[in-house]
């Protein structure tokens, strides 16, 4: 291994041949575990719900790692991480309610909040 | 007339912060600047046809779009971090506007500054470890045939290979415990993403360790320093960076979901 590169002097280290055509190859699972899981979490305006994108996590993280592939190797440290565990789900029961929210607000049936939008929510939530 | 959202990549201090001309960000769109209160958001005009809430639930649904998208908006973080302390903004956060984007600088600034004074000088680092899978041993010659009815030969036969597996995972993952422990020592902080599976990392072998590593600037060399002196004893270990400091910049979620 060589020495690490400073910032924006040459392509990263660590990719071996893949290494010479700059950034571009950079690993996509390395990317997307980057950009979707961590760095500044600022909700959008209610055009793009944090929920989507929670959904959207939750399906990659499928296949950036197989529960059981992990689980095999005996690597179970993420059911500890509040990022991937805890915190997840109450960002997700968080966004639920404020779904379940907006809908009823829009729907201008405020009575409904709670009860009457639930059984919608849930069949949105697994499309 | 399609609307049009304002699609956010990344912030930074408004001094010092790089001209973002010539920059494309999502769907080769030019890259913009809104400055607000000493902090300054690299962003870019997407059509909501494409960028709203329900042509986004589709959209995310297409892996390739997801790469596309998320390549791009690598792009423009990486651009933007390697001249600049930078705080990445998750992948597809879209505003109705360039004025919303200004109120949230404002209003979230604190947060913001906090987090932009946490990573200046320092850049973030990834180590994946692998190990070596172990194979099931071919079938015994058949030396214990005699005795044993075949299915409980069978049956021993497979649980020694299991247990040889399991051996072996045992001490993978120990050595990526110490792998992670001495790399951490030299880093500012440190963090750990689940292990990819193959199909991803494009590697047969076990990742037994994905983690990525906050690292002063100056201290660099020691650590890719440090790593190399960590290799040659069982797992093979690869190094990339420098990354913008997307593992370290996460902002308390509760304070975000009061904005509601």
């Amino acid at each position: 291994m060589t020495n690490p590169v400073r910032p924006g002097s040459t392509a990263p280290q660590g990719y071996g041949s893949r290494s010479l055509a700059g950034r571009e190859t950079t690993n996509l699972g390395d990317i997307l575990e980057r950009v979707l899981d961590r760095g500044v979490v600022i909700v959008g305006d209610i055009r793009v719900n944090l929920l989507d994108i929670e959904l959207l996590t939750i399906k990659l993280r499928l296949l950036i790692a197989s529960v059981d592939t992990a689980r095999e190797l005996g690597i179970d440290w993420w059911e500890h991480d509040p990022w991937l565990s805890s915190k997840d789900h109450d960002l997700i029961e968080e966004n639920r309610r404020l779904r379940r929210r907006l809908t009823s607000l829009e729907e201008g049936e405020p009575g409904r909040i709670e009860a009457g939008t639930r059984s919608r929510v849930v069949r949105e939530d697994r499309d | 007339m399609t609307e049009i959202g304002t699609y956010v990549y990344a912030i930074a201090r408004d001094a010092d912060s790089p001209d973002p001309s010539g920059l494309e960000g999502v769907a080769g769109a030019p890259v913009r600047t809104v400055e607000q209160a000493g902090l300054v958001a690299y962003v870019s005009a997407v059509p909501l046809d494409q960028f709203g809430e329900e042509p986004l639930r589709r959209s995310l649904e297409n892996l390739d779009w997801v790469a596309d998208t998320a390549r791009a908006h690598h792009h423009v973080v990486e651009t933007v971090s390697e001249a600049v302390a930078t705080a990445p903004v998750r992948l597809v956060t879209v505003y109705t506007g360039e004025e919303q984007v200004g109120a949230l600088l404002e209003r979230r600034h604190d947060a913001i500054a906090e987090v932009l004074s946490r990573v200046a000088g320092r850049s973030e680092w990834g180590v994946k470890a692998y190990a070596e899978q172990v194979l099931s041993p071919p079938p015994s010659s058949g030396d214990d045939q005699g005795t044993e009815n075949p299915g409980t030969a069978y049956l021993k036969r497979r649980q020694a290979n299991l247990r040889d597996r399991n051996d072996a995972w045992r001490h993978a993952v120990g050595e990526a415990e110490r792998v992670n422990a001495a790399l951490a020592a030299v880093a500012v902080a440190s963090r750990r993403h689940r292990p990819q599976d193959p199909e991803l990392s494009g590697r047969e072998e076990w990742m037994v360790l994905n983690g990525a590593y906050l690292v002063d600037d100056d201290r660099a060399d020691e650590f890719a320093t440090t790593l190399d002196a960590l290799r040659g004893q069982g797992l093979d270990l690869e190094l990339t960076g420098p990354w913008a400091p997307y593992s370290f910049t996460d902002i308390d979620l509760n304070e975000a979901s009061d904005e509601l």
